[in-house]
């Protein structure tokens, strides 16, 4: 069998299994998820006509087989606070997730390319220290701190972009600033290591030995393959994207799956979590799948 | 375990100073503040750093450094349970994985991959979501995500050990599987597991406050989180408020990382660049 269909044969036990934790997500609910959605003072009748409704008077491996029956019919059930189906709520805020996390990893990837691959030629120079010592100081900063310090600069003293909200191109800078920022300072350190690798490989020094200027040297030669193994971390980073778009779109009230998950989970709208969680988590899926497939298409020696 | 190498970096020094300094704040919280974090004083309201109020008050008049202190104790006291348990759940998953092979290994294996394919903090926003905010949840929800790294990284150290020549000497000699892997395995084994450790410890604070700072952590306790939280309302008037909590955070979370750093490199001299 191909690699590429070994790898899609291996996802349906892991997306099985995603689906299972996220179905028992909200069975995990303490006490009755019922009397939780409709409050103390609802009367016995709603009660049992929820309950009905969402099916949660069934044997619980009827309700799981029900659960997977509307996955496949594109059904995630009905939100209660929006009135309206779970997919089409979370369609609607999916756009300008997908934005913010592209709009971030341009950041970070247009941030850490340069830097990385000048502090693997600037090696344990002032270049190399300061690029390092920075990717530190980044993935040590909250981003839900990073994004207020932000407003604080440059919305509030500056009055240069806008606080929060979705209005416009500028709406988006610092929320990709605020996101971008920690996988920029990861990325850094991966083309670092990826291009030092690289640097000490034989045919660098051939291409050096026959007069190849060193600036052809580092664009033709070294970046080439330096920059393999950092396409695939910057795949597999695309899942911390994600789980870091939920805290930065709350912070910044940008309009997306995460601030509808924050929304959903205070509103103790289960099947919105619910969903909200599962197509996060399918999105991440994916993505690695990608990822791998990708590698293995560009780098023929993991074929297998 | 390896024979650490070579001297420890001043970056190191510097990141086990940190972290003290904030094992001592924490633990003389009560001391060193009035003792009363949640004490509300409405005429200070939002008050910036004064003489009595290092960091400023809160939109309750509330001291912040006192919360930030006692912030320090949640942070820690949660960063420590949380590694404790995940460390524990997953040497001991990986190394069953590892010694016996066959199906558990597969089983373990397999639930370990579905945990991978999930990203972690959104399985403890969603698990603390769902069970309530409180302490013992949110250890709960973010253990959940944590123990995997262990139990590969484990398993992954019994499968290379368990063929070395002192681990078949013991077997030889009529050792039980208990006894070979607890005394043979794993203190050789350790190594990488305390280096991932202090590195988790940093991801825990980080996680522990997105929560805290989402409304999902410990409520009626200080957090920093939480203070962050209050905070970013009031980031016109009193920036203050989100300053300072989001400062101890990544202050704590770059210690441990740079005194990761340093154990790495000291206990694995071959990842050294």
């Amino acid at each position: 069998m191909t690699g590429l269909g070994r790898r899609l044969l291996l996802l349906i036990p892991t997306v099985l299994g995603v689906l299972t934790l996220v179905f028992f997500l909200v069975h995990l609910i303490p006490g009755d998820p019922v009397e939780l959605m409709l409050g103390e003072t609802a009367s016995r009748a709603d009660l049992g006509q929820l309950r009905a409704d969402l099916g949660l008077d069934r044997p619980l491996s009827e309700q799981y087989a029900r659960f997977l029956g509307g996955l496949v019919r594109g059904d995630l059930g009905r939100s209660f606070y929006y009135r309206k189906p779970v997919l089409a709520v979370i369609g609607g805020a999916l756009p300008a997730t997908a934005l913010l996390a592209a709009a971030a990893m341009a950041v970070a990837v247009l941030v850490a390319l340069p830097l990385g691959i000048l502090a693997a030629i600037r090696r344990d120079r002032l270049p190399d220290r300061l690029a390092l010592f920075g990717s530190l100081v980044g993935v040590s900063m909250p981003n839900f701190w990073l994004g207020p310090m932000l407003i604080i600069l440059f919305s509030f003293r500056l009055g240069w972009l806008p606080v929060s909200g979705r209005e416009g191109a500028a709406s988006l800078v610092l929320p990709a600033l605020t996101l971008g920022t920690a996988l920029s300072a990861i990325l850094v350190r991966m083309t670092r290591a990826s291009m030092l690798d690289v640097l000490g490989e034989d045919y660098l020094r051939t291409a050096r030995a026959k007069g190849v200027r060193p600036v052809t040297v580092i664009a033709r030669h070294a970046l080439r393959n330096a920059l393999l193994p950092v396409v695939t971390i910057i795949g597999l980073q695309f899942g911390a994207l994600l789980s870091g778009a939920v805290i930065t779109e709350n912070v910044f009230a940008w309009p997306g799956v995460g601030t509808l998950l924050i929304q959903a989970i205070t509103a103790r709208d289960y099947p919105l979590v619910q969903g909200c969680v599962l197509v996060i988590a399918l999105c991440y899926v994916v993505v690695n799948f990608l990822t791998d497939s990708l590698y293995a298409l560009i780098d023929p020696r993991v074929r297998t | 375990m390896t024979r650490p190498t070579g001297r420890f970096p001043v970056t190191a020094v510097i990141g086990a100073a940190i972290l003290a300094l904030m094992l001592a704040l924490a633990l003389l919280a009560p001391v060193i503040t009035t003792g009363k974090p949640l004490q509300t004083d409405l005429e200070g309201a939002l008050r910036g750093p004064t003489a009595g109020h290092p960091f400023g008050q809160d939109r309750l008049g509330r001291d912040i450094f006192a919360q930030v202190a006692y912030g320090t104790r949640a942070s820690l006291l949660i960063a420590i349970s949380v590694v404790t348990l995940t460390v524990i759940a997953g040497v001991a998953a990986g190394a069953a994985a590892g010694y016996l092979g066959g199906a558990v290994d597969v089983v373990v294996m397999r639930v370990v991959d579905i945990f991978l394919a999930f990203p972690g903090i959104l399985l403890a926003i969603a698990l603390a979501g769902v069970l309530g905010p409180n302490l013992g949840n949110l250890v709960i929800a973010l253990s959940m995500m944590g123990w995997v790294g262990y139990a590969r990284l484990m398993r992954a150290q019994l499968l290379s050990l368990r063929e070395r020549e002192y681990v078949t000497a013991a077997r030889a000699v009529g050792a039980g599987p208990w006894r070979i892997v607890g005394r043979h395995i794993l203190p050789n084994a350790l190594s990488p597991v305390i280096v991932q450790a202090t590195f988790s410890a940093a991801g825990v604070i980080i996680a522990e406050s997105s929560l805290s700072f989402l409304g999902l952590g410990p409520q009626n306790v200080p957090t920093w989180g939480g203070l962050l939280a209050q905070g970013a309302a009031y980031l016109l008037y009193a920036p203050h408020i989100a300053f300072f909590p989001g400062l101890f955070i990544m202050l704590t979370v770059l210690a441990f990382n740079l005194v990761g750093d340093a154990l790495r490199d000291s206990l694995d001299p071959k990842s050294r660049q």
